[in-house]
């Protein structure tokens, strides 16, 4: 008996890309509109399921916030995969497939009314910016608002114009670095936690949230632990594979955790046990 | 719900007769070995197996089985359609019929999985009560699954010369009620069942060392295990443990594509948290790269992590990753070596 599935959660609805923008040498910033300008729904935190028929599918974080939608939402995207270089080849008018979003998002409720702090390594920006500009958008519900944001290189800086933004408003406290600087760069050198020393914090009245590479965690949270920030109120997003992003295919589980739907924003308390995150 | 008997020589009507309306899949003779494989003569059918090689598990969740099918010129277009004909898993032992209730958990929590679903729903399941160890790997007494009082339409029982019947569901009555042969209980059936049911225990032995509900909590102790490494140095990660398990449900994705480019379609494929590239990002980093801790990761699966998710044991005692592990890790001795190192 042949079933005709109007809908499932693996198959993917076609949306389309509006706009392609080169961001490095490996990074483009894709918009992406769903049929018929829907929005997407997200939070910050979550990421879609982005498919090329024919190429295959990958989990990629939503970098857009909810805020600025439009009925549109960005992907900071790094060529490294066989979709993404897929997705690079692509020119605006291409059709993409979506599913989601997926994921637990960033604690934005738990975030108003304190202070708060968001360190961002490399690529980490992409999905961190969904937060900052979501804080940003409510500015007043916010206390203090720290953004530290470091790369390797001065070739490797994301999203410049809205960085030059962040540094200059008075109501955001900004610090960036580069791990080796060039001719031209006349900014902080050094990994991201020698950003530390700048900052200082009210450790009861903040809460953390950091994105990176995954050697970038352990020496961020020693920083954030050793301001005093308590382990409930810092949290991280991590990136694993995932074939289904609705907690099933089994590729993404830290430990009994499922980083697609448990995740990918995990608060640091509850998996600082668990030997498969970090 | 009710008691029927069928005696032997009417099953082949009976399934004669099962076969107008139903696909029929049982156990049949493979070589030396069973498997479970569609029933064309019911003659052929071998409701006295041992074990099967693979779970009665594929025919929900398939070896492979297509997703979706896709148009890639023009306006792109997905489609999906899956095969879900009615059909009567006859001969299903207690272990698996354990194994699928894990695995109707699995699929329909959170986001209903629609593919095993529409499958499970159009399956009529035909238990049969096991009245001997398939062989020295079952440990079925050990974990509770030597019996089941639910999650089956009929379950059968061997008493000789017939079988016992017990009605699970209304669509298990149907496909008794309709037909010749099958005839209610009588006092006298009755007996003779529990005879023949209180008579099988002694057969079976606990081949644990300690009581099964001890065995979630005893996983979270041995994270940390010497064990780990010791198996990682014989295990060769092979996944034909997890091919074999009825409770592993795990799967990759990927798309085909026509020649032409133009169309093509995305398939699932049963997958191995025991294979290195498992937990491999596109980025190059592995996030599961030791084969300890892939091992580990199965274990804790089985014994652990599926209990927590959805209260019940990933392993269901069956044997058959002990069967067919080439190194000989058995979870019988896994179990009971983290159980002696904790004492």
């Amino acid at each position: 008996m042949t079933v005709v599935l109007d809908r499932s959660v693996y198959m993917p609805v076609m949306g389309r890309l509006l706009d392609v923008e080169p961001m490095t040498e490996l990074e483009t910033l894709f918009t992406v509109g769903m049929p018929d300008g829907q929005s997407l729904g997200s939070e910050p935190g979550q990421f879609v399921e982005v498919s090329l028929l024919g190429i295959g599918e990958a989990p990629i974080s939503l970098s857009s916030s909810p805020s600025r939608s439009n009925g549109t939402f960005e992907l900071c995207v790094r060529r490294v995969g066989d979709l993404t270089r897929a997705m690079h080849q692509l020119e605006p008018g291409a059709a993409l497939g979506i599913r989601g979003p997926f994921g637990n998002p960033f604690p934005l409720a738990k975030m108003k009314g304190k202070d708060v702090l968001l360190a961002a390594g490399g690529l980490g920006l992409a999905p961190l910016r969904s937060l900052i500009n979501e804080i940003l958008d409510q500015r007043g519900s916010f206390g203090r608002v720290i953004i530290l944001y470091g790369t390797k290189q001065p070739s490797e800086i994301l999203f410049r114009s809205e960085l030059d933004e962040w540094a200059g408003r008075d109501d955001v406290e900004f610090h960036m670095t580069v791990d080796r600087g060039d001719e031209g760069w006349q900014g902080h050198v050094g990994v991201i936690t020698t950003l530390f020393p700048k900052i200082t914090v009210n450790p009861r009245n903040t809460v953390a949230a950091t994105c990176g590479p995954p050697i970038m965690y352990r020496f961020v949270l020693m920083e954030m632990l050793g301001k005093g920030i308590p382990e409930t109120q810092i949290y991280l997003s991590l990136e694993r594979r995932m074939k289904c992003g609705v907690g099933k295919c089994g590729h993404c589980q830290i430990n009994d955790l499922y980083c697609c739907q448990d995740g990918p924003v995990f608060c640091y308390a509850d998996v600082k046990g668990l030997e498969e995150a970090l | 719900m009710s008691l029927w008997v069928i005696d032997k020589e009417s099953m082949v009507p009976l399934i004669g007769a099962w076969k107008g309306d139903y696909r029929v899949v049982g156990p049949v003779g493979r070589g030396t070995q069973f498997a479970f494989g569609e029933i064309e003569d019911p003659a052929d059918l071998r409701l006295d197996y041992t074990t099967s090689i693979l779970p009665p598990k594929k025919y929900l969740q398939p070896q492979e089985e297509r997703l979706m099918t896709f148009a890639r010129s023009g306006q792109p277009v997905v489609a999906a359609e899956l095969e879900a004909p009615p059909t009567v898993l006859l001969g299903v032992h207690t272990c698996d019929l354990h194994g699928i209730n894990v695995l109707d958990q699995a699929f329909s929590e959170g986001y209903p999985d629609a593919y095993y679903l529409e499958r499970r729903k159009n399956t009529l399941l035909v238990g049969i009560e096991c009245l001997q160890p398939c062989d020295e790997h079952s440990f079925c007494k050990s974990m509770g699954t030597l019996t089941v009082s639910n999650g089956y339409d009929l379950h059968l029982t061997d008493l000789g010369d017939a079988y016992a019947v017990d009605v699970g569901s209304p669509a298990g009555r149907a496909l008794l009620s309709e037909h010749d042969g099958p005839r209610q209980a009588t006092e006298g059936d009755m007996q003779r069942l529990n005879r023949v049911l209180g008579a099988k225990w002694p057969h079976f032995t606990y081949k644990l060392e300690f009581d099964v509900g001890e065995l979630a909590p005893l996983m979270g102790q041995s994270y940390e295990a010497s064990l780990w490494n010791e198996l990682a140095e014989d295990c060769l990660a092979c996944g034909q443990c997890t091919l074999v398990c009825p409770t592993c449900f795990c799967f990759n994705v990927y798309d085909e594509v026509e020649l032409s480019l133009e169309a093509g379609e995305r398939w699932r494929r049963w997958d191995s948290c025991q294979l290195d590239e498992f937990a491999r990002v596109a980025g190059g980093e592995n996030f599961r790269e030791r084969q300890a801790a892939r091992l580990r990761h199965r274990f804790m699966r089985k014994g652990r992590y599926l209990f927590e998710k959805y209260g019940e044991l990933g392993c269901t005692g069956c044997g058959r990753c002990a069967r067919s592990c080439l190194v000989d890790i058995t979870p019988v001795d896994v179990f009971n070596q983290l159980h002696g190192a904790r004492c």
